[in-house]
Formats: C-alpha cells, structure tokens, sequence
C-alpha cells in the first residue's frame, strides 16, 4: 500500500474567478529576446544586421539610376529603337529589388546559442578530456575528417558551440553563421548558408542591370549626336538631367566594373565551392601543401554551382516568430506506467492538471 | 484503489538528466547525429541499444533525404529562381516537408518506445539542428514502498 501524504491544494494563486479583471501577461515571441546584434521588422518576419544605412544608400542608388533611365533615356529609346528596351529593363530591375530585399531580410543561417543544458554538458567533455589542471586550457578544438582532409572545428565562446565545418561567428552581428560568406553591409545582412544564392542572383542581375543602363545610355547620348553632334548632346545631357554630368558617368562606369568584377569573383567561387571566408584564409589553397584540397567541392563546375544555387533551401534554425515558453517544472511519470506522455517536451509543461491512479 | 495526488507533488520536477547526442561531421556539412551509444544511457536505463541505433540511423536518413541534391530539389531550385523566389510565400519547401515527417517519426518513436522507459526525444530542430537531446525522467516508483 502506498504511503501518500496529501496536502491542501493552493487555491489562491491561479483562479480565474478570484481575479476576473487579471490581465494576462502578452506572451512575447523570441525575436524580442533574441541575443544577437540584429534587428527585426514586422514582428520577427524580416531580420537585418544592426548597421543599415548602408542598405538604405544602396536602395536609394539602385532606385534613382533606374528611376532617371525609365524617365529621360527609355521614351526616346523605345521610340526610336525598340519597345521592348524598356520592358527588358523592368524585368530586370524587380528581379535585382526581388533579390536585394530576399538577400536583406532573410535569416543567413544563424546558428542559435547553446541551451544552457546543452553547455554545460560540453563543458563537462571538456574538462574529462584536459583532465582538470589548476591553469587555464588552451583554445578547444576538435578535429574531424571530412573526404580525407582534416578540418579543426573551433569552439565558439559567446555562443558555446563546438562550430559547424564552415561556420563562422560574425562579430557585427554577434551571431555564428552557417556556411559563412561574408558581411555584407550594402545588403545589411550577413551572407550565410540560406542567402547566398539570393546574394548571387542579386549581384549578378546588377552587373546585368547596369551594364544594360550603361549601354542604353550611351546609345542615347550617341543618337542624339547623331542630329546635333557628339559635344552638344553631352553638353545637353547634364542641362536635361544631371546626373548624366561626365564625373557621373565615370562613377557609373567605375561601379560597373567592380560589381561585375564581384560577380566574377563569386562565380568563382561557386564553381569551387568556396566561401570569400575559406578564399581570403587560403583554407583550401595548393599553396598551404601538396595534399590540400577543398573536401567539399563536388569534384565537377556543373554539381557546385547546382548545389549552390539550385539545392535545397534549409529552414531557419532560430524560430523567430515562435512564442516563448515559460519554465514549467517538469511532471513526474505515473508510477503504473500510463503513457501520458507521448507528447512533446512543451506540451508536457502544460500538464499541470490532477489525475487518478488506481 | 484510486489514489489523489495534490498539484504540489506533481509540479515537483523528476527530470534526472540530459543526454546530448552531437552531429557527426565526418560526410560534412550534411545533418547527420553520431549512433554510438552514449553511455549514461546504459548505466541508468536498461534500453535496446539496437533500437536506439536504429532510431538515430533512420533520422539521419530523413536527413539526408531532405537535404539530398537531385531532379527534384533541382526543379524547385529553378523554379523558385525563375519567380523570384516569391513562390515560396505559398509552397511549402521540401526541407520544410521532411521536417513535418521527421517531427511526426519522432513523436511516434517516443509514444511507443521511448516513453515506457523513461525517456523523451526532442525533436533536433528545436535544437538548432545540433543536438539529439534526449531527456531522462527519475523513476519515482522506486523507492517509495509498493
């Protein structure tokens, strides 16, 4: 027979009819305590570094250029040439928006912080692996072989994590990023695993946007030189819209090439399957030894840049608009072995109700 | 005999530990959880090493068919590209739905093998993707006099 002690249930603390008028505390989602250095628009949907001003100045040039060209230069081109001048530089201009804002305001591939729980359990490994000696131990690693190369994973402090191969831990956002490109800051945004593609896509329909502009421009300026003569229809320009003044369009010129030349660089890279991380580091460079090659790589052009731009599409680890759950004390299992609990972890916290066991 | 017990006992917490099974990065950056048999797990409680291997070789094959590079991941690739991405406001990806079916294979691998023992599975996802965690509940029975 079993001893049970009862004793008298506390009713003061959770009636709802000894408090009818009690507002509830609104549940807040995790954006809100979200340890990261990032900032979060339309209730945790959109999610950017915290330095964006860069961002704004690269909307506002992109929407500016295309704006004086669709004004001053395509009525006299359609006209004159073709229609279809216009409509190919539409297309191109929301596919360049599209994916500047998906590059913007998507979740890079932010790892989340260790779970306390978690932490302490690897710092537990750790410290039966060093054999606990009074000075501080060095850096953790770990060495793991992958396609017969040896990559070190580091341990990541701030968010006590043994590092995923190819992560790295941004130190603008605070955040550890998957699949670790760069920071981005004319995009606002770090560019990880999840957005790479949309980054790509973004920088190569610009170098394809602004080469078209460019192009078009030029055609103008010529045809019109054409009626009046090269210098007059220069020295027109700038009267009718100033910003095609010459230092303007030497700018332009300039800006072109580089965004094309990182357009190239990042084909590059693609076709290696390598981030800018592992290039600027020379991770992967015949130069560190004869043996070193990128484990990664799928060995052919055609695999990486699939894998890369036309792969899978992981989700976001980090829930973003999910609504944070309040530590409830977990239930003891009935004795007799009735399953109630074939349900999850957060479910379980909310069954704090009396029962019968017979 | 039907015994009552009060709120008070049942919201003391029973948890006894926590087990941490980490990924195992050796094929790469693909999501795939180390089957070695953790060892806490043996010393408290008696379970099939055999199924538990096999629940962790199953998930890292729903894992691996979520992140597996083929006709149709290529597909949807292309045709997200070509809408500008903004088909994925209305459909559902094809990691998102392996994530339903690894959510659903988790839930029924704790109902019918797990919780008898005293254990609980948390879904990998609730985790980052980084640990299999898996919970211990202290066996009240034990000790309290049948």
């Amino acid at each position: 027979m079993r001893e049970c002690e009862y004793s008298q249930i506390s009713t003061r603390s959770s009636t709802p009819m000894e408090t009818p008028y009690k507002k509830r505390t609104p549940k807040k989602r995790k954006w809100e305590t979200f340890p990261g250095r990032n900032k979060f628009y339309c209730d945790g949907r959109i999610m950017m570094a915290k330095q964006t001003g860069v961002f704004y100045l690269t909307l506002v040039l992109i929407l500016v250029t295309c704006g004086l060209f669709f004004t001053f230069d395509c009525p006299y081109l359609a006209l004159h040439l073709t229609p279809v001048i216009p409509v190919i530089g539409g297309v191109l201009f929301l596919f360049v928006l599209g994916t500047l804002l998906r590059t913007s305001f998507s979740d890079p591939g932010v790892l989340p912080r260790a779970t306390p729980d978690e932490a302490a359990d690897l710092e537990r490994q750790i410290d039966v692996a060093n054999g606990s000696t009074g000075y501080r131990p060095p850096p953790r690693t770990k060495e793991v072989v992958i396609n017969g190369q040896t990559v070190k994973l580091k341990y990541c402090f701030t968010c006590k994590i043994f590092r995923p191969p190819r992560a790295s831990h941004c130190s603008l956002c605070d955040n550890c990023v998957e699949r670790f490109d760069h920071h981005c800051p004319w995009v606002g945004n770090c560019v990880g695993r999840r957005n790479y593609r949309f980054f790509y896509m973004f920088i190569l329909s610009l170098s394809f946007l602004t080469i078209f502009i460019f192009a078009f421009v030029i055609t103008h300026i010529i045809l019109r030189s054409h009626r009046n003569g090269f210098l007059t229809a220069l020295k027109d320009s700038p009267a009718r819209y100033p910003f095609t003044a010459q230092p303007w369009l030497v700018v332009c010129f300039f800006s072109v090439w580089s965004i094309v030349g990182l357009s190239g660089f990042h084909t590059y890279l693609i076709s290696s399957n390598q981030t800018t991380n592992e290039d600027i580091k020379g991770s992967w460079s015949s130069k560190r030894g004869k043996d070193n090659y990128n484990p990664y790589s799928y060995g052919n052009i055609f695999t990486n840049c699939c894998a890369a731009l036309c792969g899978p599409l992981p989700p976001s680890l980090i829930d973003r608009r999910g609504f944070i759950e309040s530590d409830a004390p977990q239930l003891a299992p009935p004795a007799n072995g009735i399953t109630m609990y074939g349900a999850t972890q957060s479910q379980q916290s909310h069954m704090v109700s009396l029962y019968t066991v017979s | 005999m039907a015994e009552t017990h009060s709120l008070q006992d049942l919201q003391q917490p029973a948890v006894s530990s926590k087990v941490f099974i980490q990924r195992d990065y050796s094929s790469g950056t693909i999501c795939k959880f180390q089957t070695k048999f953790p060892s806490e797990l043996e010393s408290r409680v008696c379970t099939d090493r055999q199924q538990f291997e096999e629940t962790i070789q199953t998930l890292n094959n729903l894992y691996a068919e979520a992140e597996k590079l083929g006709g149709k991941s290529y597909l949807e690739g292309c045709l997200a590209c070509l809408t500008a991405y903004t088909i994925f406001l209305c459909m559902e990806t094809h990691y998102e739905k392996v994530l339903k079916k690894i959510a659903r294979y988790i839930k029924d691998q704790n109902e019918k093998i797990y919780a008898p023992r005293g254990l609980l599975l948390t879904d990998p996802i609730e985790r980052g993707l980084r640990v299999v965690e898996i919970t211990i509940f202290e066996d009240r029975s034990i000790g309290s006099g049948r």
